[in-house]
């Protein structure tokens, strides 16, 4: 099980994975957009989308978990 | 009686093609190429379009919307008007009498007195956080480490034959900072202007061109992965936030009160941010105030590059020097870093210390970027976000002592033109 967290302070721009995804560490699975620059959220381990926590245009900072991997 | 044959006639009434000179023609075509990178290739666009387009303005011919800051010119103004008819005009041999463009009201308005690039910091200070500096400090040095790249072209400069003041003017392009690149040059070598805005805007477009090489020929790509967790970063309260600017102020005008106007109006714009209290001046500061200067400034200095003064091997040699001015800020800003973590227990990514100079927010984005291609885990951005800050107030300090050690030379009557 890996957490997925916002790896800075900003706005969650979208979700780019859905639940029962297979993914591969460094995969991106989110988008953010600090400093008007959109930054993409890279998977940190290879799993399987568990949940989804956070939805697109939160803000968000690095103690919010954006989806966790199984 | 004059002879009016009819090659006078056809002279005067088609002046505009007549007065067309191969000199006009590159420069109008150098500002359709500017317009051009700004408007289809969004390259500073906001500066690049009005700086183009008063390009082509200053060089049809007869026009007569700007003749400063070039010599030889007396305005017609009533008072001098009725000094000529007495025979008493112009004072300067040869100049000639002329009346004032609307280009070079704008000129005397707010460029050769310094004011449009001080309006324009107000709203630049107005836009800055300088919340990612506050949370982690000490990258506030690497703010200054970004400024060694002026130091090295100053240096070049001097080495290479220009006169001392040109030098300083040429070099402060390496701040990577437009609005202190015209205060310093309208102060110093008005006749510059041109050239030298044209070379720091260009070269703040071209930051995320330039630097990543740069960066990249500085550091390992072991050093490049290094990952820099935000658990460093302590948050700050909006006392601190508020309290910045005015300590930030009193110290830095203790140091060089020359840089009252830079340093006061950038930090005036940030306190107005900060206090809470002002939202409507906040917003005249980041919107009306600086889109107003942005246009007037880029139309004025664009109108500075006529032919005489732009197409010349200087100008060449102005491009060339800013060139290794940007270069040179960013491979002492990596090595700066570097430097750092020698002596210091928590380490830092090296390319952050890229972001310390005055290309804000694009600076801080080359660093995210070359961070996260070199390890997708890899989240620079905030980090740089503080040196880039610090970038600023970097330059703004640094052209604030060389206004102040040139200012302390010619009191002391040191030639500086030679």
């Amino acid at each position: 099980m890996a957490n997925v967290n916002a790896p800075m302070a900003g706005k969650l721009i979208s979700v780019d994975v859905k639940v029962g995804d297979t993914v591969k560490k460094n995969d991106p699975v989110a988008t953010l957009e600090a400093m008007k620059m959109q930054i993409k959220v890279f998977a940190p381990a290879d799993g399987k989308v568990a949940e989804i926590k956070a939805e697109a245009g939160a803000n968000i900072d690095p103690s919010v978990v954006i989806m966790t991997l199984e | 009686m004059a002879v009016i044959t009819n090659n006078d006639f056809l002279y005067n009434v088609f002046g505009g093609f007549t007065h067309f000179t191969w000199q006009s023609a590159v420069m109008i075509l150098i500002g359709c190429i500017l317009i051009y990178l700004g408007a289809a290739k969004d390259y500073e666009p906001l500066l690049l379009v009005p700086i183009g387009f008063g390009c082509i303005l200053a060089n049809l011919p007869l026009t007569e919307l700007i003749h400063v800051p070039r010599d030889g010119y007396v305005f017609n103004h009533s008072i001098q008007e009725a000094l000529g008819e007495a025979g008493l005009m112009p004072f300067v041999e040869g100049a000639r009498v002329v009346n004032e463009g609307i280009l070079d009201v704008l000129y005397n308005a707010g460029i050769a007195n310094e004011l449009f690039p001080c309006l324009l910091f107000i709203g630049i200070g107005a836009m800055t956080d300088f919340g990612p500096l506050l949370q982690n400090p000490r990258v506030m040095l690497l703010g200054g480490a970004g400024q060694f790249g002026i130091f090295l072209t100053l240096m070049l400069a001097l080495a290479i034959g220009y006169e001392k003041l040109e030098a300083i003017c040429i070099a402060i392009i390496g701040a990577c900072d437009g609005p202190t690149s015209i205060f310093i040059t309208s102060m110093f070598n008005p006749a510059l202007l041109g050239p030298i805005s044209v070379a720091a805007y260009s070269y703040m477009s071209l930051v995320p061109l330039i630097q990543p090489p740069v960066m990249k020929l500085c550091t390992t790509k072991k050093e490049r992965e290094f990952i820099m967790s935000y658990e460093m970063l302590t948050p700050v309260t909006q006392r601190t936030k508020i309290l910045f600017p005015i300590v930030v102020t009193i110290v830095t005008l203790l140091i060089a009160p020359s840089g009252g106007a830079l340093m006061g109006t950038l930090m005036f714009g940030n306190f107005l941010r900060e206090c809470g209290a002002v939202g409507r001046l906040v917003q005249a500061a980041e919107n009306e105030i600086a889109n107003i200067t942005t246009l007037f400034l880029g139309l004025t200095v664009g109108a500075t590059m006529t032919g005489e003064v732009f197409l010349t091997a200087k100008t060449l040699g102005i491009f060339a020097l800013g060139f290794i001015a940007i270069c040179g800020d960013t491979a002492f800003g990596v090595f700066g870093a570097k430097l750092m973590n020698l002596f210091s227990k928590q380490k830092i990514n090296p390319l952050i210390g890229a972001s310390g100079i005055s290309a804000f927010p694009m600076s801080a984005r080359v660093a995210q970027k070359v961070g996260n291609e070199a390890n997708p885990q890899n989240y620079l951005l905030m980090h740089a976000m503080g040196v880039n800050t610090s970038g600023q107030i970097g330059s703004v300090l640094t052209a604030s002592v060389m206004i102040a050690i040139i200012g302390a030379l010619q009191t002391m009557g040191v030639d500086l033109t030679i």
